[in-house]
């Protein structure tokens, strides 16, 4: 029975260990914010962090997530005001949303990573897919969000 | 209200006059009583007290006010403008406004108050601006009246401004909401007048969006993550080649495995299994062994619809959809004419939330919580599969994972509905996965087709002939067994008049339709047929300019002589492009531009070619809408039209082998990513006095602008869409 750490919580999970990550926060934890986009890791709806690192769960067997600290949208800040979060909501990013959780995640693990990426960073690192087509403000709310997270610091 | 939310039981209260405040996630579980967790907005915060003061505004005694807003919101925005028409003229404090979906079932018990829910065609703004408008000004007038009454005064001498009613002479003033309740009482006005644009203070101002918080934390339901007590979840297959039938399926292996609750027959062409995640249940469906008849559907392949579609622009009969003038004469008789063929092919919508619909059904009722571009076709839809009186089913809306047109088709609502009638009182959520969306979806149509000009002294087209070959979405609507008839809409953007009229003065001009269908099925595309007709018509026209050695800007000018509002879209991009400055090799301008949705659209796009790879540098768009209700939306929308649009002339085509999609998810059927998407410049226009749409019209210049652009850059015409397979994108 797996035992798993999901933003900051110790959570016991009764699923076969091949399980993708994703559907035990989604289906038997009701964790919702992490979405299914594709199954095979292609479009990014499904990023959450596993030990801060950007990581598609849809391909994660829930036994490989083990033992690991895990952090899904929910648990980004304890009031949505990560400063990704701070930026998007200022720009108005997400038009659909769905991807958005997904786009987050990757953003806040390029930013834990690099604080301040340029504009190549962000096209090596942001490989999520938008059918909407946020890109622009994607790349205008990590450059805030960047500036945001100085401002904290300050 | 309270009440009825915590009440635990399945009856439908459509009669009911007030709803819920806040967001559709709340709406989400309030019909069976369910208590969803719900993120920001907890039903228990809602006000003890609120008035309803006309089917679209309701005060709340703490002075708030939620805006019923019928159409569907997909990322297009239109929820927020249409809340930003009604607060216009209701004169309400902006920052005290939330919205709500009202209901399908809530419609049809009360006539339909909120007029159409459906949400396609760039409608939900233009097509609605008036009653919506109307619906804020009565209620409005309503508030006045019961101040007015209160200080025993003339409504005439009260305003209603930032939520407060205001007596002139006096200066005496109140809220809203200490009159909402005696306002609900009075007769509504039969006649009200709306405000002069010049005086909006909301609509046409950059106001945020009002459905962003939640998307930003992952608190906000989608279809996808409703959840119910007790609910099991389906995973489907249905026959990969359209038309075709379940013979027969062996589940033994299925039934055996893990968390597996159903394995059932659904309609006559698909299977699905039931189980209590959704892992389980696509795992477990996997293991189930359906033998299809595919029958003469199975045979087909792309080559054998191309040889039928190439047929097509040589028939003798076609549908005229525009002919002005001796076109076929006078190409007849000319010594020289010019032509060119092109093709676009069938393409998926592909929105990121995959398909899905959770459904109860009992004897008596049904209920649906549906991601559709549609309310009352969905309850339509639910109440013919139920096996129900419409008066007895409902549908909850929810805030769409994208549409693109795909969500005003429900057959995925249909097999919900199949399934949970064979498990009685269950709540079953059925999502399809992406291969499944990929393979059974409703497709851009395919065409061809060929353009042929007599040009004149001067270079300039003489006549013209668009003969299209291909799909019609409007026959695959009608009857089965009826004859072909015209479809009017193969003819958008080249349309005698109306919102999408040919904007180009052509002396000899014909546009006609082959009708070739085929068996997979054609659906509304965003942006639908614009998006080949632009593609074609801008393509051939830059071929003419260039053939002629014309400045493709020039050669529009000069046939744009009767479009004023076509051609100021077009210099105000050609013209913040810089056309006409100094390149470096490789690099090229290049034009498109349109009328469509009653919108007048251009672009410039510059790219450049070095090694053969495209590298998308920037795209300046203009557009006119007539009025603009939110510019900051209208920008997000020509941007992201550009995501869209350019994802499908770069990478997009569903090849067809066996009968069958070949393409099953985003690694054959690729998306543009971030590194790929140019730089965009978006000039919003208005010019007042019309109302366009703003979420499809510049899907169809994309394309042909960088294409007109990879040409200057390159002299290589691209002709045939995707471009992947003639250059590194």
């Amino acid at each position: 029975m797996p035992k798993l750490s999901i933003n900051g919580e110790t959570v016991d999970v009764d699923v076969d260990p091949s399980t993708p990550l994703l559907w035990v926060l989604r289906d038997h934890l009701d964790m919702t914010g992490t979405k299914y986009g594709c199954g095979i890791a292609q479009c990014g709806a499904c990023t959450i962090h596993v030990d801060g690192v950007a990581t598609r769960c849809c391909v994660l067997p829930v036994s490989a997530a083990t033992g690991k600290k895990i952090t899904t949208i929910e648990g980004l800040s304890a009031n949505g005001d990560h400063p990704v979060q701070r930026a998007w909501v200022e720009l108005d990013t997400p038009q659909c949303g769905y991807c958005q959780p997904g786009m987050i995640m990757a953003a806040a693990a390029l930013l834990s990573e690099t604080p301040q990426p340029t504009d190549s960073d962000i096209d090596q690192r942001i490989t999520n897919i938008c059918r909407c087509g946020t890109f622009a403000r994607v790349r205008q709310g990590i450059h805030r969000a960047a500036e945001l997270a100085t401002e904290v610091k300050a | 209200m309270t009440a009825n939310m915590k009440k635990n039981t399945l009856s439908v209260d459509v009669s009911r006059r007030r709803f819920v405040i806040g967001s559709a996630t709340a709406a989400a579980g309030f019909a069976v009583g369910i208590s969803l967790p719900l993120g920001a907005i907890q039903a228990d915060s809602t006000p003890d007290a609120n008035e309803e003061i006309n089917a679209w505004v309701v005060v709340n005694e703490d002075n708030t006010v939620i805006v019923r807003v019928a159409r569907s919101e997909m990322g297009q925005g239109t929820l927020t403008g249409l809340v930003q028409l009604v607060a216009e003229e209701l004169g309400c404090d902006w920052s005290k406004v939330s919205w709500e979906f009202p209901s399908p079932g809530q419609s049809l018990a009360r006539k339909r108050p909120w007029g159409s829910f459906s949400t396609g065609g760039s409608r939900g703004i233009r097509d609605s601006h008036q009653y919506v408008r109307e619906g804020g000004a009565v209620a409005r007038e309503l508030l006045i009246a019961a101040a007015a009454q209160t200080w025993n005064v003339p409504p005439a001498e009260c305003t209603a401004d930032n939520s407060l009613i205001n007596h002139l002479p006096s200066g005496k003033s109140t809220t809203f909401g200490s009159v909402a309740r005696l306002a609900a009482t009075l007769e509504a006005p039969t006649e009200v007048t709306l405000k002069d644009p010049a005086d909006w203070t909301i609509v046409g101002k950059p106001m945020p969006r009002l459905d962003t918080a939640d998307k930003v934390t992952g608190a906000l339901r989608y279809g996808a993550d409703v959840k119910l007590p007790g609910m099991l979840h389906a995973a489907i297959h249905a026959c990969p080649v359209h038309g075709g039938k379940r013979v027969g399926f062996d589940a033994d292996v299925a039934r055996s495995m893990s968390g597996v609750r159903h394995v059932l027959a659904v309609s006559d062409d698909a299977v699905a299994v039931v189980a209590d995640s959704w892992w389980q249940a696509k795992q477990a469906l996997a293991a189930v062994k359906i033998d299809w008849d595919t029958g003469e559907n199975g045979k087909v392949d792309s080559d054998s619809i191309t040889a039928i579609l190439k047929k097509g622009l040589d028939a003798n009969d076609a549908f005229v959809g525009n002919s002005r003038g001796e076109t076929l004469n006078v190409l007849k008789d000319a010594d020289t004419v010019v032509s060119s063929e092109y093709s676009y092919p069938f393409q998926n919508h592909a929105p990121m939330e995959p398909m899905n619909a959770t459904v109860i059904w009992t004897e008596k009722s049904c209920e649906a919580w549906v991601p559709t571009q549609n309310g009352e076709a969905a309850l339509e839809t639910l109440a013919d599969a139920a096996g129900l009186f419409r008066d007895n089913c409902e549908v909850h809306k929810l805030i769409l994972g994208g549409g693109f047109g795909r969500r005003a088709n429900h057959d995925f609502l249909v097999q919900a509905a199949q399934i949970a009638k064979q498990i009685p009182g269950t709540p079953i959520k059925l999502l399809w996965s992406r291969e499944e969306d990929q393979l059974r979806g409703v497709y851009h149509p395919i065409t061809r087709s060929r353009l042929t000009a007599k040009l004149n002294d001067e270079g300039l087209p003489e006549a013209l002939h668009i003969r299209i070959s291909g799909q019609s979405i409007l026959h695959a609507l009608r009857p089965p067994l009826g004859e072909p008839k015209i479809d009017e809409a193969v003819f958008q953007a080249l349309a005698p008049e109306g919102d999408h009229a040919f904007i180009y003065g052509i002396e000899h001009f014909l546009a006609d339709h082959a009708m070739r269908n085929t068996h997979l099925r054609p659906w509304f595309w965003r942006g639908v047929n614009i998006n080949q007709n632009v593609f074609y018509v801008e393509s051939f026209l830059d071929e003419l300019a260039m053939k002629t050695g014309t400045d493709p800007l020039d050669y529009r000018r000069k046939l744009l002589r009767d479009s004023p509002e076509a051609l100021a879209v077009l210099e105000r991009a050609a013209s913040n492009a810089g056309w006409g400055r100094t390149l470096p090799p490789g690099t090229g301008l290049g034009l498109a531009l349109c009328k469509a949705f009653g919108s007048y659209v251009a672009a410039c796009a510059e790219v450049s070619v070095v090694d053969g790879k495209l590298h998308m540098k920037k795209i300046w768009a203009a557009t006119d809408p007539g009025y603009a209700v939110n510019p900051q939306q209208i920008a997000a929308q020509v941007s992201g039209s550009f995501v869209y649009g350019l994802s499908a002339a770069l990478y997009a085509e569903l090849t067809v082998k066996d009968g069958r999609v070949e393409q099953e998810n985003f690694n054959s059927y690729p998306s543009m990513k971030i590194a790929q998407m140019p730089e965009v410049e978006t000039d919003v226009m208005p010019s007042g006095g019309f109302w366009g749409g703003v979420g499809e019209p510049t899907i169809a210049v994309g394309a042909p602008a960088v294409l007109n652009a990879i040409y200057a850059a390159t002299g290589v015409r691209i002709r045939d869409l995707p471009m992947k397979d003639q250059l590194s994108v």
